[in-house]
């Protein structure tokens, strides 16, 4: 439904990088994740999707349609939600939810059923004016303009940045029966924790792809054995454990701190133990852990460097 | 006895009808780092904005680094520093300027200056990048930078507010080891966060819902209090039965 192939964007006249080498697939009904930090060039590949930008090279469609011939086939097919707020602040929910309507060609009333559950809760306000909304009611209406053309792939830019993690909860609920109408998906987030919630992701870094598949066959292909730690000392213990040469990596991780061992865990693992006893913690705690999406990202950031 | 750096009595702010923040309560000690949480309108901003000297209250008490929150606003952001996802330093000038603008701004001597920021150059490991604009640095350094030049001035106490949004994994922990750092060397941490794995970082938490403080306590003691795995968990249960939304 999505096809990139070897797609390079730079700016400051081939100085910075954005996109580099980028190649990925998103399937028709698929929901799928570009999963990295700010900066790593997701909304680069976002707007030369959605035709707003021209990338250096490569090649890519929608839909079949190729992002540079067939811009304006794309552009009436697709919905786009940037990450920053886009619709007219002085406008009111319904005449924002109308006037995008109309530019496709198209009524509220129409397609109505595909918005309903999400519009019933903004509703309340249809006469506020866009710009006096909160941050939820704003994601919940550009959400609607984005869908009111009954679009076939919604391309959602970092829907859930800065939002709290109830919120974004609710909203990828919103994703998921959005996902069930048969929409194509494709949307990005700074949050790894919701990587599982896709069906594919892409984790993205400084332009390059570093892995594409579904988030558990990323996680199975964790190169080593995860361990988490945890002492009465845990500020001390990230030092202790870097300066112990059975431990390859460390980093903090929540109430543990993660760590991989140069050498076999088996033997190691009781060997650290004893030796962080020796070094004053108590309440020692090590056991094997199944490592999450952030792991896998620290791990391919680390290993690409 | 712990000295607290952060005091407040009642603590509330009105903007006609609406309160933002109701009657908060509570106490930050020195040295402590303190993660304050809550979902989106809970009154975060406002309760930090009274904090920094900012905003006045509408009716309570506080002290803040030992300044009273009505009458001494001028100590008390000479007293502090701010870093926030938004405002962080200036894009067209370079790291050097920014951090002697900062500095000049906040009143240290030409010699205190140079050898601060030499410090912080080494620190960071950033001397390549000392004639750099800082709008051209990626942005984890920018938001690395940017909490070493809130804390020049040798605050008591640095104001956090969602300093690690967007940045990646690994950035993010360097980060924190910076406020570990700082907070080692006697900074009072006050750090809000939408990722609930570093308010297992904090040393306590209070959870802010609908204008009040929820709980307050340790990382531990709140999974304890709400029976559950992770602080994730706890959000959930306290931020569930908000009423507002921003």
């Amino acid at each position: 439904m999505v096809t990139l192939n070897n797609i390079v964007k730079t700016y400051n006249k081939g100085e910075i990088k954005a996109v580099n080498n980028v190649s990925f697939t998103v399937k028709e009904g698929e929901l799928f994740g570009l999963i990295g930090p700010d900066g790593a060039g997701k909304t680069s590949i976002f707007r030369i999707l959605t035709t707003l930008l021209l990338p250096d090279s490569g090649n890519a469609s929608v839909n079949g349609w190729d992002v540079m011939r067939d811009y304006k086939s794309i552009r009436s097919h697709v919905g786009y939600m940037p990450g920053k707020f886009s619709l007219y602040q002085d406008l009111s929910v319904e005449e924002n939810l109308n006037f995008f309507a109309s530019v496709f060609n198209t009524t509220v009333r129409e397609n109505y059923d595909l918005i309903k559950d999400i519009y019933v809760q903004i509703e309340p306000f249809r006469n506020r004016r866009a710009g006096k909304l909160s941050g939820g009611m704003k994601q919940k209406l550009a959400l609607c303009c984005a869908l009111i053309h009954r679009p076939k792939v919604l391309f959602l830019d970092e829907p859930t940045t800065g939002v709290d993690a109830v919120s974004r909860k609710e909203f990828w609920e919103m994703l998921k029966r959005l996902k069930q109408q048969g929409i194509t998906i494709l949307v990005s987030t700074p949050y790894m924790d919701e990587a599982s919630l896709c069906e594919r992701i892409a984790l993205i870094q400084n332009g390059r792809i570093m892995s594409v598949d579904t988030p558990s066959t990323i996680i199975q292909g964790f190169p080593e054995a995860l361990f988490a730690v945890k002492t009465n000392h845990m500020s001390r213990l990230l030092h202790d454990l870097r300066s112990n040469a059975l431990v390859k990596s460390c980093y903090s991780f929540g109430e543990f701190h993660h760590i991989t061992f140069a050498e076999d865990p088996g033997i190691a693992k009781d060997e650290l133990v004893r030796w962080l006893q020796e070094q004053g913690h108590q309440q020692v705690e090590l056991r094997p852990i199944t490592p999450t999406i952030e792991d896998c990202f620290i791990e391919l950031m680390t290993s690409h460097a | 006895m712990k000295e607290a750096v952060i005091q407040t009595e009642k603590l509330t702010k009105r903007f006609g009808d609406f309160i933002a923040t109701n009657e908060i309560t509570f106490e930050v000690y020195a040295g402590e780092i303190f993660g304050f949480l809550g979902a989106n309108g809970a009154g975060k901003t406002t309760a930090m904005k009274m904090l920094c000297g900012l905003s006045a209250p509408s009716s309570g008490s506080a002290t803040i680094a030992g300044f009273d929150i009505y009458r001494q606003t001028e100590e008390i952001k000479r007293n502090i520093g701010y870093m926030s996802q938004k405002f962080s330093l200036y894009e067209d000038l370079t790291v050097l300027e920014n951090i002697r603008f900062f500095g000049g701004i906040y009143g240290l001597s030409d010699r205190r200056l140079k050898e601060k920021s030499a410090l912080l150059i080494d620190t960071l490991g950033m001397k390549n990048e000392v004639k750099k604009l800082v709008g051209s640095l990626p942005l984890g350094w920018k938001q690395k930078l940017a909490f070493s030049v809130a804390i020049l001035h040798d605050p008591k106490i640095v104001f956090l507010d969602e300093p690690t949004g967007g940045v990646d994994p690994v950035t993010r922990r360097q980060f924190w080891d910076l406020i570990y750092a700082a907070a080692d060397s006697g900074i009072t941490i006050f750090v809000t966060t939408h990722y609930m794995d570093e308010a297992e970082y904090c040393n306590r938490i209070s959870m802010m819902v609908d204008g009040v403080i929820k709980a307050l306590d340790t990382p531990a003691n709140l999974k304890k209090q709400f029976a559950a795995a992770s602080m994730d968990e706890v959000f959930f249960e306290l931020a569930r039965g908000a009423v507002r939304n921003e």
